[in-house]
């Protein structure tokens, strides 16, 4: 019910006194309430979430913190002890 | 999907989990509040890849379990009329309530909508000028600025056909109930990513502060939730008891202020009932005075309808983490999906219908 899906800002337009805004999620478009995101500009990635997105994607926090965790995978995998990785999930 | 893809690599996720378990010297207690959360740690076999160092128990964060009965009841003596036009999301319609669900009323005759944003529901009163659109409002903090921005819309546009039938409840009371509870045994909580994400941190430090518990605000995908436990078991191992953010990427401290603004302008909080726990002080929404004109329950004079939940589910239990839901007796036989007893079976987000979905190997037919 809270879920948010990531989409990118693909053109915005005022409408009814409401900013709103095409966004793509992969394939599919959908028009999103831009209201609470007023520093979304075409080009971003907004959390949307029934149909009003909530934030906007913090690209260079999203890169560090998985550059951070793709490290620390690799990592993990050279220091693993045989037989100590689990099952493929 | 990009920030989706990424957050599910297995080589990373495997990674975590080894980490996790060397870090554990015992197996501690976690609770991930939501029920999005809760889904993804059941589908990817989070659980299970954590071993015995973890325990993860389910918190009362999915908003169509916590709906009252009443209000379920509420909503299907809505639907029956035949002046209304009842509009709701569709995890709404199979949750059972007294002696039907809207599914059914629907089936019979009820004109029941389904709507993917409460702005669809804004439309639908703008085109049935006739019909007294009323929108079935369930929610978190997530969900309220959306709500918030119908009513607003709504009186924008001059609408006396549209009105909420709201039930918004809110996290932090919910915790704060868990924690003061004398049976609580979680040691430290995953707060819901996107509820942070409008309402900010503020509330969460407060409870680290005041019970002295680790809670990490943590995303919905499985790399977010194994970071997040990472990190509160590190905080655990460490003796230490902070706020921290795993989900950087959407969670801001201070939340995000325009949608506050909205929930402040249209909503008040006072103590709401949440079904299968009972009356929280505080935990709910309720729009204001001055927005009674959209206040379904005023219009409609609904105060009289009530309603006994089943005895013998012990969904209390489950939701606040005291019982698992292979605990109960009924579980998997006498309450499914399809015939719910209570709260956490009724959504698909619910801990009983996730642990049914993915795990029903383990229950003994």
């Amino acid at each position: 019910m809270c879920l948010a899906i990531p989409g990118k800002v693909a053109s915005t337009e005022v409408k009814d006194g409401i900013r709103t805004g095409r966004v793509q999620f992969g394939g599919i478009t959908r028009q999103a309430c831009l209201d609470f995101v007023p520093e979304a500009k075409e080009g971003d990635y907004v959390m949307v979430h029934v149909g009003f997105a909530i934030s906007v994607v913090d690209k260079d926090e999203a890169e560090r913190t998985y550059a951070l965790l793709e490290a620390m995978g690799l990592l993990a995998e050279e220091l693993a002890p045989d037989g100590a990785a689990p099952a493929d999930s | 999907m990009k920030y989706l893809d990424e957050y599910r690599d297995a080589r990373i996720a495997r990674a975590l989990a080894a980490e996790i378990r060397r870090r554990s010297s015992r197996r501690w207690v976690l609770m991930e509040i939501c029920g999005g959360q809760t889904h993804t740690l059941m589908r990817y076999g989070i659980d299970e890849l954590l071993g015995d160092s973890v325990d993860l128990v389910h918190g009362p964060g999915c908003p169509v379990c916590v709906t009252p009965l009443e209000t379920i009841d509420r909503a299907i003596n809505l639907a029956r009329r035949t002046d209304v036009t009842l509009v709701s999301y569709g995890d709404m319609l199979r949750v059972p309530g007294s002696d039907t669900d809207l599914f059914h009323v629907k089936a019979e005759g009820g004109d029941v909508r389904i709507v993917y944003s409460p702005t669809d529901a804004v439309n639908l009163a703008r085109s049935l000028p006739d019909r007294k659109v009323v929108f079935f409002a369930i929610g978190f903090e997530t969900t309220a600025p959306a709500h918030a921005m119908a009513v607003l819309q709504a009186q924008r546009l001059g609408l006396k056909n549209f009105s909420l039938l709201v039930s918004h409840v809110l996290v932090p009371p919910a915790i704060r109930t868990l924690l003061g509870s004398p049976k609580n045994r979680v040691q430290g909580f995953i707060a819901p990513g996107h509820v942070c994400t409008v309402v900010g941190c503020r509330d969460y430090e407060d409870l680290v502060r005041e019970f002295r518990v680790p809670i990490v605000v943590g995303g919905f995908e499985p790399i977010d939730l194994l970071e997040a436990i990472r990190m509160l078991v590190i905080q655990l191992e460490e003796g230490r008891a902070e706020l921290e953010n795993q989900y950087v990427r959407s969670v801001q401290y201070e939340g995000n202020r325009p949608a506050q603004e909205a929930i402040a302008r249209v909503f008040e909080s006072a103590d709401r009932k949440w079904r299968g726990i009972g009356s929280i002080p505080e935990s709910g929404l309720f729009l204001k005075p001055n927005y009674a004109a959209f206040d379904a329950e005023r219009l409609f004079d609904l105060a009289d309808i009530c309603a006994q939940e089943p005895a013998e589910c012990i969904s209390a239990e489950v939701l606040l983490g005291h019982k698992k839901p292979t605990d109960c007796t009924a579980f998997g036989t006498r309450c499914t999906p399809d015939k719910p007893l209570g709260a956490p079976m009724v959504s698909s987000e619910g801990a009983c219908a996730a642990y049914y979905q993915y795990k029903r190997h383990l229950v003994t037919l």
